[in-house]
């Protein structure tokens, strides 16, 4: 296994060190989808892997993602483990009976035969000015889907972690990757340890409250707890990291801790992740609770143009103003 | 391309490289699937099978293509194969569970038989197909995958996907369509305007029709496809022209969309009676032979409503098992308030 030290890392360069370091670590792994080989995708996260791999390895695919979902289901009766991107949130949707109908049912259709180890890459999210259909929040489609796993970092060094996690699970694994994210850089080692899926983190300790966030609300999150620590309500931030399976322990945990929640995600609010983690919350920790569960959400609306997205996000003055009601409550 | 005339002479080479044991092989398990074929539709309406979609009239084009596999090729199924899954040595009781709704997928072992899970979403498994085609390549085997669809399937995207991809990638697939005349209740003219075998040109892949009725032109289409394949030569399309005897599903009435006259005008060109015909003038068998294969046939489908009925339904415990490798802690809980 490779070895890395101290340096500084954008989550694009991080991702595409845990896909080098799969590659070469197993040689079962497969990197394909559109553009990823020749240009090295276009955010670059798999540049420089088919020079390093061979092109039998990582390569092109057509305009094609349901044949590129379909396909890693026939690989991996063959044995392969695939790692696809998505180039884009919203084009995954062309892909989604592929993934609901054979790769997340596939173990299950199997009896438990034949393994899905397919990772499905999908940069996701808004923030970054695009484009209509380049700025989704997918992740509801897909954990309400049983037999898959949805995760999403919110660092460079935790990025390479739960890509690392991701290609080496048994199960398929749909990997958000928040583009406002890719390019912000962190110091540190990359590592492929602990925690892997299914637990979430805590970001920044605090017992007025807590705030739940994952992929690039978290730096959001963050900043609002420095806000809010200026006035001296101590917010704890958590980064679920993985939306399925989520880290119950730790939400009830938080819940018993803090007595109050906030959930913010880019999503519309309506079945987000904020309606799961708030009847979680309520199911677990009801009486410890000191006030109803916070949604700082994006609006129930398609995602905005460029001009408007700000206003559809969750800004940092938005979380803090919803962390402030729940602590006055 | 045709050899069988539907009278039972011919008017092609019939020597396709089948021994004669072989060509008894075909016939006995022709004759065995339709007689399992009509045994599933009485297990459904007594109660033993859920909906079940028939397949008779399509012996040929199951049979023929079938035998023309090797064992390490792997065969994607939709949900009316069940004579190319008896060829292939699936368990009939296991494959019939998905009938009986005990289990979904592939309830036998689609590994062991090389016959994967049958598929309901319409073309999904031509992408299949194709991937396992492309992975078995990359191993340096000369194994082939042979996707089944129906006419109805090749108006889907992933029909197209998948021949696009497989003929880009060189996969070494054959995607065999029968073509039985209708989709449900849509026949294959309102279904596409073209012809389904020529849309292989586009795709920059051999194409090919067959009669589909003919077991021995299936047998050497399906032949030719998987040795341009198996030598690396790329994938095949073969669209094999034959009719859905019966309704798309026990669930279906026909009666609605067709008039019984044309299936009456379509029994003429029956698979089996036009190869029985053919073996019995070529002496390759007689008629004692061919009367124990019939008695073998009945056994048989006696042997499998038995061991059919037998089955209870399964344990609940089987909604959690196999939904993930290891279960997360989140559906442990569920599984308890399930389970209690």
């Amino acid at each position: 296994m490779a070895e890395h030290s101290m340096a500084e890392h954008s989550m694009v360069g991080a991702l595409n060190q845990a896909l080098h370091d799969a590659l070469h670590d197993d040689e079962r792994v497969l990197v394909f989808g559109e553009d990823v080989a020749r240009l090295g995708g276009v955010f670059r996260v798999t540049e420089g892997l088919r020079d390093a791999f061979g092109p039998e390895r990582v390569f092109d695919t057509p305009i094609s993602e349901a044949g590129i979902a379909g396909a890693a289901v026939g690989l991996a009766f063959a044995g392969w483990k695939s790692v696809v991107e998505m180039q884009f949130d919203a084009f995954s949707y062309p892909a989604l009976e592929q993934v609901i109908d054979h790769v997340a049912k596939m173990r299950m259709r199997t009896r438990g035969r034949v393994d899905m180890p397919i990772v499905i890459r999908i940069p996701s999210f808004g923030g970054i000015r695009g484009k209509e259909h380049h700025g989704e929040s997918p992740e509801t489609y897909y954990v309400h889907t049983a037999g898959l796993k949805v995760v999403t970092p919110s660092s460079p060094l935790d990025a390479y972690r739960l890509l690392r996690h991701a290609i080496v699970d048994p199960d398929p694994v749909v990997f958000l990757e928040p583009k406002a994210r890719y390019w912000p850089k962190e110091t540190g080692a990359l590592t492929f340890d602990e925690p892997g899926i299914g637990v979430g983190r805590v970001l920044r300790d605090g017992d007025a409250c807590t705030l739940v966030a994952y992929g690039a609300m978290v730096v959001r999150c963050l900043e609002a707890a420095e806000q809010l620590a200026a006035d001296g309500i101590e917010a704890r931030v958590v980064d679920l990291r993985s939306l399925s399976p989520l880290d119950l322990d730790l939400l009830e945990r938080c819940a018993v801790q803090t007595g109050r929640i906030v959930v913010v995600h880019e999503a519309p609010r309506t079945l987000g992740m904020g309606a799961e983690v708030a009847a979680r919350v309520m199911e677990l920790a009801f009486d410890h609770l000191e006030a109803p569960v916070a949604r700082v959400t994006g609006w129930d609306v398609p995602y905005p143009p460029a001009s408007l997205e700000q206003r559809y996000l969750p800004s940092v003055e938005r979380i803090a103003a919803g962390a402030r009601a729940v602590v006055s409550y | 391309m045709q050899i069988l005339a539907p009278d039972g002479s011919t008017v092609g080479d019939p020597d396709v490289g089948l021994s004669t044991e072989r060509l008894r092989e075909a016939l006995r398990w022709m004759i065995v699937a339709r007689r399992l074929d009509r045994e599933c539709i009485a297990l459904q309406r007594q109660g033993e099978l859920t909906v079940y979609p028939g397949f008779e009239g399509q012996e040929a084009a199951q049979v023929g293509s079938a035998l023309a596999l090797g064992a390490d090729d792997f065969v994607f199924p939709t949900f009316r194969e069940l004579a190319v899954a008896l060829v292939r040595g699936v368990d009939a009781v296991r494959y019939l569970w998905y009938h009986r709704g005990t289990w979904h997928g592939g309830p036998y072992d689609p590994r062991a038989t090389r016959f994967g899970p049958i598929c309901i979403p319409v073309a999904t498994q031509v992408v299949h197909a194709v991937g396992y085609a492309m992975g078995v390549r990359k191993d340096g085997s000369d194994a082939v995958a042979i996707a089944y669809v129906g006419d109805g399937a090749t108006s889907e995207g992933d029909f197209h996907e998948g021949a696009n991809l497989a003929a880009v990638f060189g996969a070494p697939a054959v995607l065999f369509v029968q073509n039985n005349g209708w989709a449900i209740s849509v026949p294959t003219r309102d279904q596409t305007a073209g012809e389904i075998w020529k849309r292989a040109e586009g795709y920059g892949m051999p194409g090919v029709r067959v009669d589909g009725n003919d077991v021995l032109a299936v047998y050497r289409a399906t032949a030719e496809a998987v040795t341009r394949a198996r030598r690396g030569d790329g994938p095949t399309l073969i669209e094999a022209m034959t009719y859905r005897i019966g309704a798309h599903s026990t669930a279906d009435d026909a009666g609605r969309y067709r008039d019984d006259a044309d299936v009456e005008r379509a029994r003429a060109f029956d698979p089996i009676a036009r190869f029985r015909t053919w073996m019995l003038a070529e002496g390759r068998v007689d008629e004692q032979a061919v009367e124990a294969f019939e008695h073998d046939a009945d056994a048989f489908a006696g042997s499998v409503r038995e061991g059919l009925v037998a089955q209870d339904p399964p344990p609940a415990e089987w909604m959690f098992d196999w939904v993930y490798a290891e279960p997360p802690s989140i559906l442990d809980r569920q599984r308890r308030e399930a389970l209690g």
